[in-house]
């Protein structure tokens, strides 16, 4: 595990600092240190219904493990629960938000527990602070839960194996588990009868813990097997509750009325007399805001919805506009070019000796820039949050992705101990990153505070499109030196865009080469398998973005531009040296040196990614001749860590209509190595819904800045890719028992870049911005 | 003034102002929460409702547009929610999110009705004015086929009129 994503999930682990008084660390008690997520060890204690499962933490005492369960104080970051009556009760603190994360969890747990599926429940935990660190993001669930999850369940079924065997008479060594049965020759008992019956307390140390089978790959009983994710019934029969339908009694609505810029705005003046006569309409406040979160916000007041909606429209607010009221998405553009030739500016990502003088030697060079413009979120969910009080604690009802992350600014906005704010879970209406900065629900708490009754704050679709927390636009400039026989020996790769990390979660930036901190999650995806050798990669953090909106992780972050830029540019190098583009890369993905890979998590390396671009190439057919206008392109990725790689390619096929520059997206091939897959249905859900964000952020989405502000503001300029765009697609996944990776956001990076690829292939133009829009084809086909 | 019309099936009347968009009206007055709010201007279709049994976008339609008539939401499609649609949603796994998905059952339920046996094309011209963001339209397209495959076959094997007619 390298050190970012130790840092991420053990936010105390080698020196780097979790954000404020990270509530990962702070148990209600103090300050106790977190535990690092592999060296603990694990119980099993009696409840009133059963048995807990669970972590716990070094140095505490668990001589009574009823004990430790009974107070809670275990680590529940993982935990589980064997009931009397049979059922086994998963916990999860991850957000569900479409990927069926609580299926693919508990099948981990039951697999190794050898449990009856059908007996396996759900329960989404609250952000009570010892749930540890909770964040759901970076398709990281499944690949950090994975060995976890599995030795929590092979602990589970040594215990029932062992209690079975005394119950039956028999030794253990004759017993094995099945299908919530412990089973010795003839006879059986069930997981019930044992939890009713046996005495489960046990404590295993750390090595014990780890002395514990696993089972091989296969006998596997449930991963990598079909399942019906257990979150979906309640999707269709309008049962799932999502946080903007959260409600608690004496609630009234708020609507904010959001300033002219992101930060620095200050309300002058607010005049609310035409609303006075409005049925419902009961105020409006302004928020004073210690976090700095909701500079110069408003909130209307209503007892319901529409009421202050109603209002809202006749309530007059006088703003002295902050610095960025008139910055545009060329000034940010601008600013990033000149950031980029200021070769003093940046975080040296990579710096391989040699770079300059491959250079300087070469026997050619290919320089090109490629541009990715504004994108939003555009989550269906409109943000929303219900803020209230009560029994002395604050209660925040939110879909949320990362409660660690905002829990802390909350307790600020409110002036209270972290302890004294709860945070409960909701279905996300959509996550796709929005919801890891939990800013949306500041104001409703503050405006809780301010008027002292619960606030249900809804955000308008626009006013949820003025706060999102955009994908910034992104510039990069890419360069390859090349030998006399057209073999890359040099590359550079610099890139500009707005932070997310920098301005949300600045301790979480790890030192580059020459100690410039960097926003990670930035330049995703560019430290890739090529060799070609001396390689420098340059992360340079535009501050004019970071002023003029609050950037954003949205899925697949870095990479969604990164390798819309590299994988435009491999093309252009191929075509530099008049190779095929698949041979081009395949030559370069020699799995040697730093390339080779490394276990448990890369293993195989480059080799691996050269495989799927093989397999790619067969199913995609890519030698057949073409119609007319007609074209393939490929592209692939690691998608996003080094350490955590999903092998991903992409053949996009597309025919270009000269007359109007419209590209028709025909047909997308896909082939992921994700290592194991543990929820088939899922994964492949994940691909098809990744793969058709990539083609919308292609073809059909983005915006610019303009005033400071987003120009979309909905759906009549917003235009996300509708089913009537969709094309045909081929999915294919690599059989494989590797370590499982995420899914979630790969094969979104592919899709831009084999699309600009196969325009190419078809009429000879290359487009380097993002979106490609009809009338920049119809100008470059113009010539 | 407050508006009288049936919900599901039951009378109700809402003491609320008659402008006030149906969608907010079973949401927060009559307290159905499967209806969704999306984007406000009848653009995303996750708030689509039956009105007289034909697909509504309920965010910008008033009240007083539905006085004594059948508005038909999620909630109210099959009783225990079972209606072939929503059987096909479960069996191709259909919904990722599922905020979009009362609202793309809803159109579907609409559609089948004008087309039981519906083209890739029909599906797609009418079910493009509801977006999923999770962009699981091959999952919708296909679960639509697969309801349709059903509803005509309990058609086929019944003299009675189709199962849905019994619950409005």
């Amino acid at each position: 595990m390298n050190k970012l994503f130790q840092s991420l999930l053990n936010p105390e682990v080698n020196g780097v600092p979790a954000t404020g008084d990270n509530p990962g660390s702070a148990s209600a008690e103090g300050h106790k240190k977190r535990p690092i997520l592999n060296r603990r060890g694990f119980l099993i204690g009696a409840t009133g219904a059963g048995f807990t499962l669970a972590f716990y933490r070094p140095g505490l005492s668990v001589a009574q493990p009823g004990d430790v369960v009974a107070d809670k104080t275990f680590d529940p970051t993982i935990w589980y629960q064997l009931q009397t009556d049979g059922r086994i009760i998963v916990n999860i603190a991850e957000a569900e938000m479409g990927q069926h994360v609580g299926t693919a969890l508990a099948r981990i747990v039951a697999d190794e527990l050898e449990a009856d599926w059908s007996r396996v429940e759900l329960n989404h935990v609250d952000s009570d602070p010892k749930w540890g660190l909770m964040v759901t993001g970076g398709s990281w669930s499944v690949w950090q839960n994975f060995m976890p999850l599995s030795r929590a369940g092979a602990a589970g079924r040594q215990v029932l194996i062992e209690e079975g065997a005394k119950l039956l008479g028999v030794s253990p060594d004759e017993c094995r588990a099945r299908n919530s049965e412990v089973l010795a020759g003839g006879q059986s008992i069930s997981y019930a009868e044992i939890v009713q019956r046996g005495d489960l307390s046990r404590t295993f140390s750390e090595s014990e813990l780890e002395n514990i089978p696993v089972k091989p790959a296969a006998e596997r009983r449930l991963i990598g097997q079909e399942a019906l994710a257990l979150d979906v019934p309640g999707k269709t029969n309008g049962r799932a509750m999502y946080g903007i339908d959260a409600t608690v009694e004496n609630m009234v609505f708020a609507r904010p009325l959001i300033p002219p810029t992101r930060y620095g705005s200050t309300i002058q003046a607010i005049d609310d007399s035409d609303a006075k006569d409005i049925d419902g309409y009961l105020q409006t406040i302004q928020l004073n805001d210690p976090t700095g979160t909701v500079p110069g916000w408003a909130a209307v007041i209503a007892t319901s919805f529409t009421a202050a909606n109603k209002a809202a429209e006749r309530i007059r607010v006088d703003w002295a506009a902050g610095d960025t009221a008139t910055v545009s998405e060329q000034d940010i553009l601008d600013h990033s070019l000149r950031l980029i030739e200021e070769t003093s500016q940046g975080a040296l990502v990579v710096d391989d000796e040699g770079v300059d003088s491959a250079f300087s030697s070469a026997d050619s060079l290919l320089t090109q820039d490629y541009i990715a413009h504004s994108v939003l979120h555009f989550q269906l969910e409109p943000v929303n949050a219900l803020a209230f009080q009560e029994e002395g604690r604050w209660e925040i009802h939110t879909g949320n992705q990362w409660q660690s992350l905002i829990l802390p600014v909350l307790a600020k906005a409110l002036d209270v101990p972290e302890s004294q704010v709860i945070m409960r879970t909701y279905m996300l209406g959509g996550g796709f990153g929005r919801r890891l900065n939990g800013d949306y629900a500041v104001p409703a708490a503050l405006a809780a505070k301010t008027i002292g009754r619960p606030v249900k704050m809804m955000f308008t679709r626009e006013d949820d499109v003025r706060f999102d927390s955009i994908r910034s636009p992104a510039y990069q400039r890419l360069r390859m030196a090349f030998d006399a026989d057209g073999q890359p020996i040099g590359m550079e790769h610099h890139a500009t865009a707005g932070w997310p990390t920098q301005v949300m979660v600045p301790a979480f930036m790890p030192a580059a080469t020459n100690e410039v901190k960097y926003d990670p999650f930035a330049i995703q995806g560019a430290a890739h398998w090529y060799s070609v050798g001396a390689h420098r990669l340059r992360a340079i953090s535009n501050d004019l973005a970071n002023d003029t909106f609050r950037p954003g992780w949205l899925r697949s972050v870095g990479s969604g531009w990164v390798n819309w830029a590299l994988e435009s540019f491999m093309d252009e190098a191929a075509h530099h040296v008049g190779r095929d583009p698949i041979e081009f890369r395949l030559a370069l993905l020699k799995a040697e040196g730093k390339n080779a890979g490394s276990a448990p998590n890369a293993v195989g390396g480059a080799a691996r990614q050269a495989n799927v671009l093989r397999r790619v190439r067969e199913i995609a057919n890519w030698q057949q001749t073409m119609p007319e206008n007609t074209g393939l392109g490929v592209a692939t990725s690691y998608g996003q860590e080094r350490n955590m790689p999903t092998w991903t390619a992409c053949v996009a096929r597309v025919r270009v209509d000269r007359e109007t520059g419209k590209v028709n997206l025909e047909k997308l091939t896909l082939v992921t190595d994700a290592g194991t897959v543990v929820h088939p249905d899922g994964a492949r859900a994940q691909v098809e819904g990744a793969a058709l964000w990539g083609a919308s952020m292609a073809l059909h989405e983005g915006t610019l800045i303009e005033d400071g502000q987003v120009q979309a503001r909905n759906l009549n300029t917003y235009t996300p890719l509708r089913m009537r765009d969709v094309p045909e697609i081929e999915s294919e996944f690599i059989d494989s028992t590797e370590l499982a990776v995420g899914l979630g956001e790969p094969a979104t990076t592919v899709v831009g870049p084999a699309i600009a690829n196969a325009i190419f292939a078809a009429v000879g133009v290359r487009m380097r911005d993002l979106p490609i829009r009809p009338a920049a084809v119809l100008a470059a086909l113009q010539g | 003034m407050p508006t009288s019309f049936e919900l599901n099936g039951r009378s109700v009347t809402l003491q609320v102002a008659d402008d006030t968009p149906l969608l907010w009206g079973i949401r927060e007055d009559a307290g159905l929460t499967g209806t969704k709010y999306g984007c406000g201007i009848g653009l995303c279709g996750s708030c689509t409702v039956l009105v007289n049994g034909r697909a509504t976008r309920s965010c910008i339609t008033p009240l007083s547009e539905v006085k004594n008539l059948a508005v038909t939401t999620i909630e109210g499609l099959h009783p225990s929610g079972e209606h072939p649609l929503q059987k096909a949603w479960i069996k191709t796994q259909t919904p990722q999110c599922g905020y979009c998905q009362s609202g793309q059952i809803m159109q579907a339920a609409a559609m089948l009705v004008d087309f039981p046996d519906p083209s890739d094309e029909q599906i797609d011209n009418i079910m493009s004015g509801n977006l999923c963001r999770c962009m699981a339209y091959v999952r919708i397209r296909k679960a639509i086929k697969l309801a349709a495959a059903e509803m005509r076959d309990d058609i086929a094997s019944s003299p009675t009129a189709p199962e849905t007619a019994a619950h409005e």
